[in-house]
């Protein structure tokens, strides 16, 4: 048996990155984040690398540009409030196409909120968040296995596509602790050599790392277009989720993350009870898994939303599906979490309804 | 931040909460649109000299009428005591396990000393709590600090030295000698700047 | 008594009683035993004002629901843990109490309750910091979740890497536990 460490998220997250090469790390503290820099601040010189606690999240993304630019695996870590402040670099790293990897352990919002864990911050990871037509990729661990894995395949994902990732997880993700298999890193694509670092052009023509195109006048358009070529690409090739009992499922339930797994054992329980119930549960929000939401709409006459939320996530969902079934939703923000019972008895009552009924909110949207 | 009405003997008081760092770019809105209340705000270190230094230097430098009560406890309190952009060279804090060092971290940013650069300034002093004496000596200054603003004289500014036993690791008592042995040291007491116009 | 496959557990009482240590070593025992594991520590705010708590499901089959809001165990080391957390264990779990510093009788009658003196047994012991590990000591001996050994070597395990010098200390204070303790079988339950 491979050694398994007892680590919380946040740990198992520092674990993960520098396991996975990364040697630069900029952060500020915040809860429930605050493990990840105080880990960072004696594990990262430990591995050799640099630990920054920056005076705000925005020095910190900026930070992480740098450190991009100059060639290193790099990373930072926030929670909401944090990461409302570093859309700005978000933006320009997305734009000048620099590989990172950005970390949301999210928290109740809007503003201070509270530090209970959320999912409200589903539209700024996946809509935007920063100015300007860009994506981030977007990663949803629901366990810390998960989080292993995808903390050091983000890392790939950004150095392959030259995309900043995030690590979209919430408070809860953050604070739990999971036994999990220490697996050494070892990349999954075949990564190219970064042929943007800025290391002195000695022996070589310049390089330029910008974000700014003024001339000539189509040049911003042209940039566009082929940021876009890229993200279509990534769509392509990106598919990332678990599919579970949806073959014969009457009632499909969707959910990303921690509220994913709570889903998903309301989805057995309610096997149990003999319902015709089935989870989509996606691994990666941008770009979304659309196929199996496709495939299920053909047999399922409901699909049900939980998130952590007033309703965000529940937006693509319908949107794969060409809002092609009677969608339920239940959730509410400000640092509710789900219980197995309150989802399971949600697809109890779908189950027994016979046709299909006006797509009816349990909580407000 | 605070502000009040000044006149009638039953005051009220409004309480705004704002983003971490920010205070001064609130209170600068409500004070120029209510120039007659008295407005102030309540900051710490990692509030006032790291996330929101942009926005303390320039209120003290527009020279904006209001108060600012600055409490110095060289650590981040809230978040459960990692380093502040007061913390002491040598001084352990969760993200410094091996003490801050001058070079990488850098050192502890005397506030008062910065500020008494800029000339929108018209007061700013160094107190602690940490002592009988110094508390009474505290509670002049900010009376002061208060009464500048009633005054129309600018920008008040009084940074407190105050104690975090939980974050330092040390008993109540350690800390009042942890003030007066090492912060005062670090952080010299008295007034920076006294402008009477 | 016959296992459940899931077992969730909430730990609380004052902060500063070793309420994260019973609830690491709940995991790391669970863990040596190869079963799935959860564990999580109430943080911030929520820890502030007289209760800290941490939750702990242990599993044989895959854990949905990290999060525990109606324990089947509970733990619970103060008086303002017992009343928090009394009224939410589920009919038909357990309650452990602290008999030292919880002096008040069960309200509940559909809970099986282990009674331990653990404040006093580290008073004897000369150390209150290790009153947490008789209550597990106790909790181990009667619940029968987890086998003793188990957690001996996730003490062993641990104290080993960080403290060495306390674990003999620590283990005499999880037998003691174990040894006066005492078990009551829930009375408004029959059939069980
Ligand atoms: C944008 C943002 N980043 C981080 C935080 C988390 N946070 C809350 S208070 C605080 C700093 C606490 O230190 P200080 O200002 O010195 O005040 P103290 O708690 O020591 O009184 C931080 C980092 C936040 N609320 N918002």
């Amino acid at each position: 048996m491979t050694e398994k460490i007892l680590l919380k998220g946040n740990e198992l997250l520092v674990e993960a990155a520098i396991e996975a090469g990364c040697r630069f790390y900029a952060g500020y503290p915040i809860t429930p984040q605050n493990e990840v820099p105080e880990m960072m601040s004696w594990r990262m010189p430990q591995a050799g690398g640099v630990f920054i606690q920056a005076e705000s999240e925005i020095a910190a993304i900026n930070m992480i540009f740098g450190a991009s630019a100059a060639g290193a695996r790099c990373m930072t870590s926030s929670s909401s409030p944090g990461i409302s402040l570093k859309q700005e670099g978000i933006s320009y790293i997305a734009a000048a196409e620099l590989p990172c990897v950005i970390v949301n352990m999210q928290r109740g919002g809007p503003g201070l909120g509270n530090i209970r864990a959320a999912q409200g911050d589903y539209f700024q990871a996946v809509k935007g968040g920063g100015h300007g037509d860009y994506h981030l990729i977007v990663l949803v661990p629901a366990t810390l296995g998960e989080l292993y894995d995808l903390t050091m395949h983000a890392f790939d994902y950004a150095d392959y596509y030259r995309n900043p990732v995030m690590i979209l997880g919430d408070g809860i993700l953050g604070q739990m602790a999971e036994p999990v298999e220490k697996r050494p890193y070892k990349p999954i694509l075949n990564l190219p050599p970064k042929e943007f670092v800025l290391d002195g052009c000695k022996s070589r023509p310049p390089r330029v790392i910008k974000t700014l195109y003024l001339h000539p006048a189509d040049s911003l358009v042209r940039h566009n277009l082929h940021l876009q070529e890229k993200y279509a690409q990534i769509q392509r090739e990106l598919c990332l989720y678990e599919e579970y009992e949806t073959d014969d499922a009457e009632v499909v339930v969707s959910a990303y993350g921690i509220t994913g797994r709570v889903a998903k054992g309301a989805v057995k329980a309610a096997r149990k009870e003999g319902l015709k119930a089935g989870l989509i549960r996606p691994l990666c929000v941008w770009p979304f898994p659309a196929q199996p939401y496709q495939r299920a709409a053909q047999k399922a006459r409901h699909f049900l939303v939980v998130e952590m939320s007033h309703g965000q996530f529940i937006e693509d969902v319908k949107l794969a599906m060409d809002c092609k079934r009677p969608t339920s939703f239940l959730g509410k923000g400000g640092g509710w979490y789900p219980m197995e019972e309150e989802i399971l008895e949600q697809i109890r009552r779908l189950a027994g309804t016979k046709r299909k009924p006006a797509a009816k909110k349990i909580g407000k949207r | 931040m605070n502000w009040e009405s000044v006149s009638g003997s039953s005051a009220q008081r409004r309480w705004d909460e704002c983003a971490h760092g920010r205070p001064p770019a609130v209170a600068t809105g409500i004070k120029r649109v209510l120039p007659d209340r008295i407005v102030f705000t309540y900051q710490g270190d990692g509030d006032l000299a790291a996330i929101g230094t942009a926005e303390t230097i320039h209120a003290a430098n527009r020279g904006e009428n209001i108060t600012i009560i600055f409490v110095n406890n060289a650590i981040y309190g809230m978040t459960g005591g990692q380093m502040a952009p007061t913390t002491m060279i040598g001084q352990w804090s969760t993200t410094t396990p091996d003490g801050r060092g001058r070079f990488g971290e850098g050192g502890p940013i005397r506030v008062c000393e910065m500020l008494s650069a800029l000339g929108g300034v018209c007061y700013l002093e160094r107190v602690s709590v940490s002592s009988p004496k110094d508390v009474m000596k505290a509670k002049k200054a900010i009376k002061k600090a208060f009464e500048n603003q009633i005054a129309g004289k600018g920008f008040s500014l009084v940074e407190v030295l105050s104690m975090c036993p939980t974050d330092w690791k040390l008993s109540p008592l350690e800390a009042l000698d942890f003030v007066n042995d090492k912060m005062k040291a670090a952080f010299p007491l008295g007034v920076f700047k006294d402008r009477q116009s | 008594m016959k296992q459940p496959t899931q077992t969730r557990i909430i730990i609380a009482g004052f902060g500063g009683q070793g309420i994260v240590l019973i609830g690491n070593l709940i995991a790391r025992g669970a863990l040596i035993e190869g079963k799935n594991v959860t564990g999580m520590v109430a943080y911030g705010a929520e820890m502030r004002g007289g209760t800290a708590y941490a939750t702990v499901v242990v599993s044989e089959d895959e854990i949905a629901c990290p999060f525990v809001e109606k324990p089947d165990t509970a733990i619970v080391l103060n008086r303002p843990s017992m009343d928090k957390f009394e009224p939410a264990v589920q009919p038909g779990g357990l309650i452990l109490v602290n008999t030292s510093l919880v002096q008040r009788d069960l309200k509940r009658m559909d809970i099986s309750t282990i009674f331990v003196a653990a404040t006093e047994i580290a008073q004897e012991l000369g150390n209150l910091k290790v009153a947490n590990l008789a209550a597990l000591g106790a909790f181990i001996q009667h619940s029968g979740l987890l086998q003793p050994q188990s957690i001996q070597q996730a003490a062993e395990d641990l104290f080993s890497s960080k403290n060495p010098k306390l674990l003999p200390l620590n283990l005499a204070a999880l037998k003691a536990g174990m040894h006066q303790s005492r078990f009551m079988e829930a009375v408004g339950l029959t059939g069980r």
